[in-house]
């Protein structure tokens, strides 16, 4: 099996060929958007993050910016700095050139306002993406994959038939030797000892259990019982009573393959492969980001009730567990993995239909979420206060 | 859609719950509960139970582990009879407990 993508100079396979406008810091926003509606093939990240933070967060926000900046569906990258952030704009535009890719910056400041940065980066952006419109998709092998997955507005259905379906598809595409990373680390309390058991090695497995601890340990300082905050109203309204349910489910998304190691939230991949963890909490603006980040190409994304989210430069393949929500929410859901709970469909057929879905995709095919382009509320998540 | 069942699946041996997967289950209401070998009990239904909400599947009593998926989901936080709805009115979490914390109580 191959599928076709857009191959870029430091050997990644891209599934989209967008020109990203990247704000460095929130305050840049507004002309980092007002650039992007004025240019098609463009997409843009409005996150709320890159000062008055503490550096280590500071660092975190350089770090996803860039990684964003080097996903394979990036053909070239224009950043937009206000010219006072706390981020390192500088750094971001040297580690993005180092790629080989399109690199462009502006300062709203030094150009003197807004006007006159919108106008100036409009300009730098049509001639960027009409520099990249013209790249042609090659073949990639399937082991060329790296696949994120996630599960969101998940109820009872979500460990009982869409997230069997996402383990299916995972543990055929590590098969292939693609990359597969999953997160959700507050997702795992309850289950981090079955996550713990398949780590290849005893530092990963205990590097398992530390991100668990550091997740509830965060939670658990707010001084009040977590749950509402986890499970969500949602999840308690669609049959999950406690946190444990709800991560007994979410883990059955990663299959059944060991898990190479641990990826920090803004890491980029780019030798490994097989299955990883990357570290994230649930929500979807910060772990969309945060995978994004990881340069995968495309996400499957498990729900039960009904998640239309996804992410500007990453195909976001919406499989619904639940019957009833499929029905209700069909112009927003790619597959329906509710047929399992209705017994019409197998768990492999389903996942069957998912891969063929998934090349069909890689190759260029819109998903749903692409189609309505719901993707606009991302965000970069930060551990620190804002001061 | 196909035909509603009125079935409840009990995922692994060790379960104390099963999950329903069918509408307009009320109290007194009869469901199938399928085991993962194909045995099939019927049981009748205490309280009106939504789609994808649990039942007990034997007596709980008040302290003890509620397991689903062969795991610990929770500790009942009222006797629970057989039958019964479990949800959030019966099933304390044991996780991210920061007030169990602050009262210096263990997880």
């Amino acid at each position: 099996m191959k599928w076709y993508g857009y191959r870029r100079a430091d050997g990644q396979v891209g599934s989209r060929n967008y020109v990203a406008i990247i704000p460095s810091v929130t305050c840049a926003n507004d002309v980092a958007n007002a650039i992007a509606r004025e240019v098609q093939g463009t997409v843009v990240y409005l996150h709320h993050q890159g000062c008055c933070q503490l550096p280590p967060d500071l660092d975190r926000v350089t770090d996803t910016l860039i990684s964003l900046g080097k996903s394979p569906n990036v053909g070239a990258v224009l950043i937009v700095s206000l010219g006072c952030e706390g981020t390192d704009h500088e750094r971001m535009y040297q580690e993005l050139s180092a790629t080989g890719k399109p690199v462009e910056i502006i300062h709203i400041q030094e150009l003197g306002g807004v006007t006159n940065a919108i106008r100036e980066g409009t300009d730098i952006a049509r001639r960027l993406v009409i520099e990249i419109s013209g790249l042609q998709r090659e073949p990639a092998e399937m082991s060329e994959i790296v696949m994120a997955i996630k599960c969101g507005a998940s109820d009872t259905t979500s460990g009982m038939a869409s997230n069997c379906v996402i383990g299916y598809v995972a543990d055929k595409l590590v098969d292939l030797g693609a990359t597969v990373v999953f997160g959700e680390t507050t997702e795992f309390l309850g289950g981090e000892h079955l996550l713990a058991r398949r780590a290849v090695n005893k530092q990963v497995a205990d590097k398992i259990l530390q991100i668990v601890k550091d997740m509830e340990n965060r939670a658990k300082s707010v001084g009040c019982d977590m749950r509402r905050g986890q499970p969500t109203p949602g999840n308690i309204a669609g049959g999950l009573s406690s946190i444990e349910e709800k991560s007994l489910g979410a883990i059955v998304k990663s299959g059944s393959r060991p898990i190479q190691g641990v990826l920090s939230y803004p890491e980029h991949v780019t030798t490994q492969k097989g299955l990883w963890i990357k570290d994230t909490p649930g929500r979807e603006p910060e772990i969309l980001t945060g995978m994004a980040a990881t340069g995968a190409q495309f996400m499957c994304f498990s729900t039960g009730r009904g998640a239309p989210q996804g992410f500007p430069s990453m195909p976001v393949i919406k499989i619904c567990g639940n019957p009833n929500t499929y029905e209700r929410m069909k112009n927003d859901m790619d597959l329906n993995a509710g047929l399992i709970i209705t017994g019409d469909k197998t768990i492999e057929q389903v996942g069957e239909e998912a891969i063929a879905k998934l090349v069909r995709v890689l190759n260029g095919e819109m998903t749903k979420n692409e189609a309505i382009q719901y993707f606009s509320a991302i965000d970069i998540h930060c551990l620190g206060p804002v001061i | 859609m196909a035909e509603e069942k009125k079935i409840a699946l009990k995922v692994n041996d060790k379960d104390n719950v099963a999950t329903i997967f069918a509408n307009g289950i009320t109290d007194g209401s009869i469901v199938e509960i399928r085991d993962p070998h194909g045995n099939m009990e019927e049981m009748r239904v205490i309280g009106d139970v939504p789609y994808g909400h649990k039942i007990a599947v034997r007596p709980i009593g008040k302290g003890e582990l509620i397991v689903k998926y062969g795991e610990e989901i929770g500790l009942a936080s009222a006797d629970i009879r057989e039958g019964e709805y479990v949800h959030v009115h019966n099933l304390e979490s044991m996780r991210g407990r920061g007030d169990w914390a602050k009262e210096g109580r263990k997880e």
